[in-house]
């Protein structure tokens, strides 16, 4: 068995385990086990990926090819390189986190973690294709559970949520199909055959009027998955009503499939048209970038303020993509990692704060530092890492998107870059402004005196994210190279 | 004529011997429900045996025609066919029994089943019209089948009239073409059209008769009124076999005898592809009762069949008769769904299905599976289906069409997701208490669901009725 479909071989036997789970404690125990033996294959993989790379030097490695639909020629055709291998680990680890932090799930908890890993499912899968057939089925079956998940478990306005989420989404993904098929049928451009095979259209050059054409469809069928502006509505939403699992799992790992896809999709594979058409997306991107963090700071519900904190990072990294430089491109893909372990991070302690005190406003609350301790402190980290604080994963993803960002010499660039760094002081702004509101000061509520402390299984998973966040602070390199390295043939064809 | 060339006919030879059979049957027993087992039970042998290869050939004079698509496409109605009696069998028994209408029942369904057999295989016009009358006059009494209920009866009255009117137009548009022609044989006349206004008449006129067989806009207003008064079992028929045999022939005669009118046919399918698509989806999202709603539905799933039809060469006809194959298990597992909470309780409205997960989860899966086949979401089956029609209509270089149909499915994902919701989502203070169907419903909804499941991801299917798709 090849070490690529393992992926998604152990989360479809857990899915089918799980089927046959009577109560909650046995379906936490075979969610947890499932996505326990994932979270080790991930750092397997690690290894084996560096081991292969001495001496195998192509583009994907661990490359298996099957035959799936003779006709269309649609294959599932699966590879990853150092930027998949680093996602598949942050999703292993979200994945993991989030069974941890839904470890008292009462309602319906067989069909929760169901849903949960069906989630995962697509987004490993994502992660592993090379056939962009095969990567739209995964993209679709990623999105698709959240409806359930969203709908069943959540709070708040959650019909509402999950329905404008879904049906953006699945609206995004409408719009990328029509991109997918204009790439298919273009890619016998040079004579050959046509093929929904990535690496294999790369080789071709797709006539430029086409890529003109079907560029900001594949971008924006993508983008929306990452937030861009004008079409992050359903974001906020869907985080506010989800439950605390699902926010981790949706911002940590489904909304980077949006600028994996922009990478590997549509700017890989158009790169004319990307050329063309990125000034325009840059200024999208950089209304999105400083209108999240502006609405951050004037709302007042936690998960609103992570959420638009959401769309202001996401937005740096479409910024940093429509650089079209190696740097900016580095400092992209250690960004979707790093604000994905810190958003997850967030989401959860949100969570285990609303758990106690049922609320999420941040005026109701205070002092919070004193009575619990341990996650009031883990939420100061979240927060610096968030505001970029050298020694975090932040502070070197966003140091190498404004490096490559200044690397552009002209006035539009510039002005576009001065922006987007502007928009780091006022994450500051609205970062310590939590902090300093909800958890200093004098205890505002009698009550909070008696909240109970954070749980072993509630510590477990808020450490397995702390953990890479300052790994990747304190010693970046090993990621850096990893990636960087993936990143040259990509950069190659822009030039 | 040699026995051989009899056996070509196979599939209508096998069914009149078994409404004969069921006939006399029904004159000599006394249980009535026996009948009807043996009947399913004859019919089911007709369906397996359907599956020995066959090969291509004429008949009559070439009034007669078969080959190995063809013969596909009809066992997928007969497998259709028989899910529908399977999961007709509680309906039978507690209704029709009773009234000693059960043997009709299935009489009429093979009778109409056997006119959808001839139509598909015309090489001729007038054998042509000859299949259409006998596969709607008996589905006109199906649907006033319970002649008590003022709907049923009401429904049967709009069938017959609208149906009636439209093998008219049909007739008088073969006319014309006859008398452009001065032949109503297929092979003859595809040779002999020219562009000429009375040709390209007759055309539209023909075009709109198998419209109304499609319920493609304008000519779907009998559409939810019909489904919504048959009885259920006759909704699910009217809506896969009835449109899937309508569906064939039309694209054979679009394919073959129509070819000189090419630049016409993509305008015409153009507009209405968009026409059905949009007016089904936008009537569907409005629907409170779950056999009006999927009648709309099914509107808007016609309207995406057209885009297939957009090809024309073998990737449209495959993706067409596969798209079919797909939608006759995907609808049939959701008419079963509601015809087993019809049985059980009467219950046939969206409001009512509030809270179902929580009483009768598996019914509530299949119905989700049916409805993400429906809607085209992988990885069942209806995703690869849809997929693969807007494919062929790319290949053709209509992507702003495929635009508009991708944001039709976005608009349809959204009713589809109430009825989701509906189930899933929201808890009733009165939900439908759980029950057990019976074996045969059981069995009938789990073929489906297989169906639904493996079509789509098992990729030899289609590769297999892409290979079959020569006209």
């Amino acid at each position: 068995m090849d070490i690529l479909t393992l992926f998604l071989i152990v989360p479809v036997i857990t899915i089918l385990v799980l089927f046959f789970a009577k109560n909650l404690q046995q379906a936490r125990v075979i969610a947890l086990i499932g996505m326990f033996v994932q979270f080790l294959m991930s750092f397997h993989l690690v290894y084996a990926y560096f081991q292969e790379r001495k001496t195998n030097q192509d583009l994907m490695v661990f490359q298996r090819d099957f035959v799936w639909f003779e006709q269309f020629n649609i294959h599932y055709i699966i590879g990853v390189d150092g930027i998949s291998v680093a996602m598949i680990v942050l999703s292993s680890i979200v994945v993991l986190a989030g069974v941890f932090i839904s470890w008292k799930m009462e309602e319906l908890p067989k069909e929760f973690f169901i849903s949960l890993i069906v989630l995962a499912t697509g987004v490993f899968g994502f992660f592993i294709s090379l056939d962009l057939f095969t990567m739209f089925v995964f993209y679709e079956i990623a999105v698709i559970p959240m409806y359930l998940l969203i709908g069943i478990w959540g709070s708040g306005p959650k019909e509402y949520s999950a329905m404008k989420l879904t049906l953006m989404l699945m609206g995004a993904s409408a719009v990328l199909l029509v991109g997918i098929l204009g790439i298919y049928f273009n890619s016998n451009a040079d004579g050959g055959a046509l093929t929904f095979n990535i690496l294999e259209i790369a080789k071709v050059n797709i006539p430029v009027e086409a890529q003109k054409l079907f560029f900001p469809l594949t971008f924006i069928g993508f983008a929306v998955l990452g937030a861009l502006f004008p079409f992050h509505t359903w974001s906020p939403d869907g985080h506010a009503s989800a439950p605390t699992a699902v926010s981790m799992l949706h911002a940590g790992v489904l909304m980077k499939l949006g600028g994996y896809g922009v990478f590997r999709v549509a700017m890989y594979l158009l790169p004319e048209g990307s050329m063309l058409w990125a000034n325009f997306f840059i200024v999208l991107a950089v209304i999105g970038v400083f209108y999240g963090a502006l609405a951050a700071i004037h709302q007042t519900d936690l998960k609103y303020i992570n959420a638009y904190s959401s769309v202001s990072h996401l937005g740096m990294v479409l910024f940093a993509l429509l650089m079209l430089n190696k740097t900016a491109w580095t400092g992209a893909i250690l960004q979707s990692l790093s604000h994905g372990f810190m958003t997850a991070l967030f989401f959860a302690l949100i969570g285990m704060i609303y758990e106690r005190t049922h609320t999420r406003d941040v005026k109701k609350l205070g002092g919070l530092l004193k009575v619990i301790p341990f996650i009031s402190v883990m939420y100061v980290i979240a927060g610096l890492a968030s505001l970029g604080l050298p020694g975090f994963s932040g502070f070197m993803a966003e140091m190498q998107i404004f490096v490559g960002a200044f690397q552009h010499p002209d006035m539009f660039h510039r002005i576009a870059t001065i922006i987007t760094v502007s928009a780091i002081v006022i994450t500051a702004v609205y970062i310590l402004r939590v902090v300093g509101m909800m958890l200093m000061g004098p205890v505002k509520n009698e009550e909070y005196n008696t909240l109970p402390q954070a749980t072993w299984y509630e510590k477990t998973g808020v450490l397995l994210l702390l953990i890479p966040i300052t790994f990747m602070g304190v010693v970046p390199f090993w990621i850096t190279e990893m990636v960087r390295e993936s990143i040259q043939p990509f950069i190659e064809r822009l030039l | 004529m040699s026995t051989e060339s009899f056996l070509l006919m196979r599939h209508e030879i096998i069914l009149t011997v078994i409404l004969l059979l069921v006939l006399v049957a029904e004159i000599f027993s006394k249980n009535k429900m026996i009948v009807f087992y043996v009947a399913t039970g004859l019919f089911l042998v007709h369906t397996v045996t359907g599956f020995i290869p066959q090969q291509e050939g004429f008949l009559f004079g070439k009034m007669y025609h078969t080959n190995e698509l063809l013969h596909f496409v009809k066992n997928v109605l007969n497998v259709g066919v028989l899910i529908i009696l399977l999961q007709s069998s509680g309906y039978i028994k507690e209704k029709l029994v009773p009234g000693h209408k059960s043997s009709e029942f299935v009489m009429l369904i093979f009778a109409s089943l056997l006119g959808m057999y001839f139509m598909i295989s015309s090489g001729n016009f007038l054998m042509f019209y000859m299949g259409l009358e006998l596969s709607a006059l008996p589905i006109a009494a199906l649907v006033a089948f319970e002649t008590m209920k003022r709907r049923s009866a009401e429904a049967g009255i709009k069938f017959i009239l609208l149906a009636a009117l439209a093998s008219g137009t049909s007739l008088f548009g073969v006319s014309l073409l006859y008398a452009s022609t001065g032949t109503v044989y297929f092979q003859e006349m595809a040779a002999l059209l020219s562009y000429s206004s009375l040709s390209i008449t007759g055309f539209i006129f023909f075009f709109a008769g198998i419209a109304f067989k499609i319920s493609l806009v304008p000519f779907h207003f009998w559409t939810a009124d019909v489904y919504e008064g048959a009885p259920i079992g006759i909704t699910s028929y009217l809506s896969v076999i009835s449109k899937g045999a309508a569906v064939t022939i039309l694209t054979i005669i679009l394919f073959t005898v129509m070819q000189t009118f090419q630049e016409v046919i993509h305008i015409l399918l153009y507009i209405v592809a968009l026409a059905t698509m949009f007016i089904g989806n936008l009537f569907a999202l409005r629907q409170k009762n779950m056999k009006r709603f999927l009648a709309f539905s099914s509107i808007a799933q016609a309207g995406f069949i057209l885009l297939g039809l957009m090809a024309n060469d073998q990737l449209g006809i495959s993706t067409v008769v596969y798209f079919i194959t797909i939608y006759v298990f995907t609808n049939l597992a959701a008419f079963g769904v509601i015809q087993a909470i019809s049985l059980k309780t009467g219950k046939e409205d969206m409001e009512d299905y509030t809270g179902l997960y929580r009483t009768n989860p598996r019914l509530s899966l299949v119905m989700m599976l049916a409805l993400f086949s429906l809607a085209g979401i992988p990885p069942v089956a209806g995703f690869f289906g849809k997929f693969f029609l807007f494919t062929a209509a790319a290949s053709k270089g209509y992507y702003l069409l495929v635009f508009l149909a991708v944001v039709n499915v976005t608009i349809s994902l959204y009713y589809y997701l109430l009825v989701i919701r509906a189930i899933f989502l929201r808890k009733s203070e009165n939900p439908i208490p759980f029950f057990k169907s019976d074996l045969m419903m059981k069995i009938g909804l789990l073929i489906t669901v297989i169906g639904v499941l493996l079509i789509g991801l098992y990729s030899p299917v289609y590769q297999y009725i892409f290979d079959l798709s020569k006209l």
